[in-house]
């Protein structure tokens, strides 16, 4: 049977750790199966986790009144989850919802915080993996509001 | 290809609304000839008067049925050409320029990335793909437009989707009332696809995505030289004549509108070209 830390070394956001950081890790970690259509995270909670996500996709948005969930960002196998448990005053800025069954690793995020100020090296490991997923999703972000579609070529008088 | 210079009347023999703003013609010469083609080509189809504008072919080289081009009204002379009707008629000269060298990607794996209307282009490609589907390996689709709304070929993507044999994935910038696929630009996608370093890869799309595009392929470990882009630039002789597509000491026209990622990189770079 596979560990936690066996997983955890096949999800793409741990690849090339050391292998003693997957083993303090996956301490902190359970698997979860999340039904679709469950609302994971809800903007203003307590943010006290974090999901790598093994199969299934989640939407990322905000709720606005009338409207339901409006997505911003999907989610897919590979992906993580949840960055707000890093920062104080660790409160969730967004809703999640699962649009399939979703099989997930989620971790617990006060554990993990703990094992971080214990070894700050792997603190730093960690710290540096969610600035490399807080930098893709800026870099995404940021091509939106270029709103690339909707202009046309300048160069074209078509 | 007749006189390059000539445009040759055409008829519109069918004409589809993509989206509000984007319409395929699909067009039959009026003296009966059939145009030869390869999928990444384009024509210079001709408004009558208003003027031409450089349209890629966005219809299978492989097979019998009428040249489509799919036009979005953008400027005068492609709000002219949206305009026309079934029966109407137009000139055509062409086809021009590089096409997407299908042959040489034979046996490899492919990926199609696909941005807003750089997917007319690739629709030609994808439909050749899939009529000699036993050339190629496995071949991955990347589709991103700016709303559902705005995704031109709907019925025909959800048809590849449902093959097997095509992985197709479907991204928007922002998602729209009733939409349950994904949202993140294309970049995003990326890392989740099937891509062999010894794959070919066909991009269209704005240049910025295709340079994050490229990025990301560069990244999986795919080399320049097997990126292959379809550059848009104010094409009007397509005789590399006129200079008016020039590039650099390319013209567009001619060298392209397919090039390699590893010539059009560093022309992308100079901020005055």
């Amino acid at each position: 049977m596979n560990t936690i830390a066996d997983e955890l070394a096949n999800h793409r956001f741990f690849a090339k750790i050391e292998p003693d950081y997957l083993q303090v890790i996956g301490g902190c970690g359970r698997n979860v199966v999340v039904p679709s259509g469950t609302t994971i995270i809800r903007e203003g909670a307590q943010a006290d986790a974090f999901w790598a996500l093994r199969t299934g996709r989640v939407a990322l948005g905000v709720v606005a009144p009338g409207r339901g969930l409006q997505t911003l960002e999907t989610l897919h196998a590979g992906d993580i989850l949840g960055w707000a448990w890093l920062f104080p005053p660790y409160r969730w800025h967004f809703d999640a919802e699962a649009l399939d069954d979703v099989h997930a690793i989620v971790f617990d995020a006060a554990c993990l915080r703990g094992k971080c100020q214990a070894d700050p090296a792997l603190g730093f490991d960690l710290t540096q993996r969610f600035a490399s997923i807080l930098e893709e999703r800026l870099q995404a972000t940021r091509m939106r509001l270029l709103d690339l579609y909707g202009q046309p070529n300048p160069e074209s008088r078509a | 290809m007749t006189a390059p210079m000539t445009p040759v009347a055409h008829r519109v023999v069918e004409r589809r609304q993509e989206t509000e703003d984007v319409v395929t013609l699909l067009l039959e010469a009026m003296d009966g000839s059939r145009l030869r083609y390869a999928a990444g080509q384009f024509n210079m189809l001709y408004a009558y008067p208003i003027g031409e504008v450089a349209i890629s072919i966005s219809a299978n080289p492989v097979g019998d049925g009428p040249v489509a081009h799919t036009v979005r009204d953008v400027g005068t002379v492609s709000h002219a050409l949206c305009g026309l009707r079934t029966g109407d008629s137009l000139g055509l000269r062409g086809p021009f320029g590089s096409d997407w060298g299908l042959d040489t990607a034979a046996g490899r794996d492919l990926v199609i990335v696909a941005g807003g209307i750089g997917l007319a282009p690739l629709r030609s490609v994808i439909t050749q793909v899939i009529s000699q589907r036993d050339r190629f390996g496995e071949v991955e689709v990347v589709i991103g437009a700016r709303t559902q709304e705005e995704l031109a070929f709907r019925d025909e993507i959800e048809a590849w989707r449902q093959r097997s044999d095509l992985s197709v994935h479907v991204t928007v910038d922002r998602a729209t009332a009733g939409w349950r696929g994904t949202v993140g630009v294309v970049t995003t996608v990326l890392p989740r696809i099937h891509c062999d370093p010894e794959a070919v890869a066909l991009m269209c799309g704005p240049e910025v995505m295709m340079r994050f595009t490229a990025l990301a392929l560069l990244d999986r470990g795919v080399p320049a030289s097997r990126i292959r882009v379809s550059m848009e630039r104010n094409m009007q002789c397509a005789v590399k004549q006129c200079g008016h597509c020039q590039l650099g000491s390319s013209f567009i026209c001619a060298d392209g509108p397919v090039m390699t990622w590893d010539r059009v990189e560093p022309l992308l770079e100079v901020r005055q070209l």
